[in-house]
């Protein structure tokens, strides 16, 4: 299990505990996060659920496959620390990691 | 997830008389005589059991005879996002064939980025992706409102017109209009060359392929009047005409593909919308339950948008080519083989969808549907869609407490790619 926080745009946070195995975007979506969509229920295939890892979190997010690199290429306002969440799987690593979630996925 | 006890046959209760006809007709015939391509079959409305029998029968079919050629028609949703979500061993190049069954005319290829690969759609696509970003969205809402009540303003009531003539092209033209900054009299022009850029030759009725293309550059030479005028202005304006003639990636294009990308959003945000608009009043026309409840809480109206363009599936199918040999569902797709996905039949798989058949404008995980494709290609401009029939129903809601009386049965559009109307006679209560 690890703790995720999600900050949101209007800089409210929310922590949750995610079990091991589930993506930080099932996570979100099941607890009504702001600015988390999720169209895709997680095939890497939508881009709405952008999120900005905390740049001290990033390394520990892990490395993103060529599809996430192309479908964050079109999602808007992607940063360096831009990651879909729903390629980001809990886990003991990720306990207390912080994620901020854009105003809307559009 | 609930769902729907799977009841594959022949047989269903509580069937409409034409749906009962055709199912009968679906599973008496034999697999390879299916031809899902059929005008007819869109026409009347009643491909849907030959969708469920190749759902259940053989999910990854291959039709030998197909009109067009050879095809595999993909039927259930998680193989539909396999393929969609696989550019790199499934092409959408125009010079394969392109994005639809028929292959686009090789002798007049219109270079759009639907139908290209990376890394030349990618850089095309952020060309014009801003026309549909949050900030300009925001600033169309007014416009389209103001214009949507405008319309709305205009009905006659107590008297029966034709909804698609009169709310759903004219809004979805004007709204495009307003992208391009149009000359608004000759708006209409937008839906007839959207029309006819999409009219299979071989359907009668329809121009002839010449026809066609000579339509298609009359646009292009309407457009180039536009982009000449634009290209020189000292602040570029924020239209799509402006953007594409200021952009680095874009102002270079020869005329062909300035009109390959034109006709691209012009069909993209023309007749996915309206069919939407006039879809989702018999839907729920036909539901009077969900009429309540989203009457009870307009808070449903976001959801009830996914679950309209959920259940007409504008575009029936998009189509891609293999680049290599690929397994899928325990077939061997070949390299150079047609591979349709058919987002109306995912959108209606029981093994992914709750109640598939079931017009639920509050079903768990309304967004999931496959109406916008997914991967590279995601139609860029779903939340304008989105934004659009949202207003549509904010409005309706606010004005037609009644409801709308549906007058008579919709035309439909005989097309196995565009799955729409051609009118709807209905009647606003006095
Ligand atoms: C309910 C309405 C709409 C539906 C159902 C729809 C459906 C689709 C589908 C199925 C695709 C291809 C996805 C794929 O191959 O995976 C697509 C792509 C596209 N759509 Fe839409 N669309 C709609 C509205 C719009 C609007 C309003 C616009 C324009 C403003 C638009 C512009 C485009 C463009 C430019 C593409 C090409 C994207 C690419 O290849 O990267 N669409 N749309
Ligand atoms: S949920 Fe679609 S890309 Fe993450």
């Amino acid at each position: 299990m690890a703790k995720i926080t999600y900050i949101a745009a209007d800089g409210s946070a929310r922590t949750l505990d995610v079990p091991d195995g589930e993506s930080l975007m099932e996570a979100a979506v099941a607890d009504g996060v702001p600015g988390i969509d999720g169209d895709c229920g997680g095939n890497c295939a939508c881009a709405t659920c952008h999120v900005h890892v905390d740049p001290a979190w990033l390394a520990a997010a892990g490395e993103k496959s060529t599809m996430e690199t192309a479908m964050l290429d079109f999602a808007d306002g992607v940063t360096a620390d831009s990651r879909l969440a729903c390629q980001i799987i809990a886990s003991l690593a990720l306990d207390g990691m912080v994620v901020r979630t854009p105003a809307s996925q559009h | 997830m609930a769902t729907r006890a799977i009841d594959f046959g022949p047989e269903r209760v509580d069937e409409p008389p034409h749906l009962a006809a055709a199912r009968a007709r679906a599973y008496a015939m034999p697999l390879d005589a299916i031809d899902v391509l059929d005008p007819e079959l869109w026409r009347t409305d009643t491909h849907w059991p030959y969708f469920e029998r190749l759902r259940d029968a053989d999910p990854v079919h291959y039709h030998a005879d197909g009109r067009f050629g050879p095809y595999w028609s993909i039927t259930r949703y998680a193989d539909i996002m396999a393929v969609d979500t696989d550019h790199v061993r499934f092409s959408s190049d125009a010079h394969l064939g392109g994005i639809t069954a028929k292959d686009m005319d090789q002798d007049f290829i219109l270079p759009m980025f639907i139908a290209m690969d990376p890394p030349k759609h990618d850089v095309q696509r952020k060309a014009v992706s801003g026309i549909v970003s949050p900030g300009n969205l925001a600033h169309l809402e007014g416009l389209i409102r103001e214009r949507a009540q405008a319309i709305f303003d205009g009905l006659p009531v107590g008297e029966t017109f034709d909804w698609v003539d009169r709310v759903s092209i004219e809004l979805t033209t004007q709204m495009l209009a307003t992208l391009f900054d149009f000359p608004w009299d000759d708006r209409r022009l937008l839906t007839y060359w959207s029309d006819k850029a999409t009219a299979d030759e071989t359907v009668p009725g329809n121009p002839t392929k010449e026809e066609r293309q000579n339509i298609m550059l009359e646009c292009l030479m309407y457009f180039t009047r536009l982009w000449n005028e634009r290209v020189n202005a000292p602040t570029p304006g924020n239209d799509l005409v402006s953007m594409l003639a200021h952009n680095p990636a874009t102002r270079d294009m020869v005329p062909m593909e300035y009109l390959g990308n034109l006709l691209l959003l012009i069909v993209g945000g023309n007749d996915t919308t309206r069919n939407s608009i006039t879809g989702g009043l018999t839907f729920m026309a036909a539901n009077p339950a969900e009429w309540a409840k989203l009457r009870a809480n307009p808070a449903l109206i976001e959801s009830t948008v996914s679950e309209i363009i959920r259940y007409q599936t504008p575009l029936a199918h998009m189509r891609r080519t293999a680049l290599v040999d690929v397994n899928l569902g325990g077939r061997t797709i070949r390299k150079g083989d047609r591979v349709v996905m058919w987002y109306v039949s995912g959108n209606r798989d029981e093994r992914v969808v709750a109640e598939p058949d079931r017009f639920w404008i509050d079903r768990p995980k309304v967004r999931q549907h496959l109406s916008f494709g997914f991967g590279i290609h995601r139609c860029v401009g779903n939340r304008l869609a989105e934004l659009q029939l949202k207003i549509v129903w904010q409005e309706i809601l606010k004005r037609y407490p009644r409801g709308i009386e549906i007058m008579g049965e919709p035309g439909r559009v005989p097309s196995a790619f565009v799955k729409g109307y051609t009118s709807l006679p209905v009647r606003i209560p006095a």
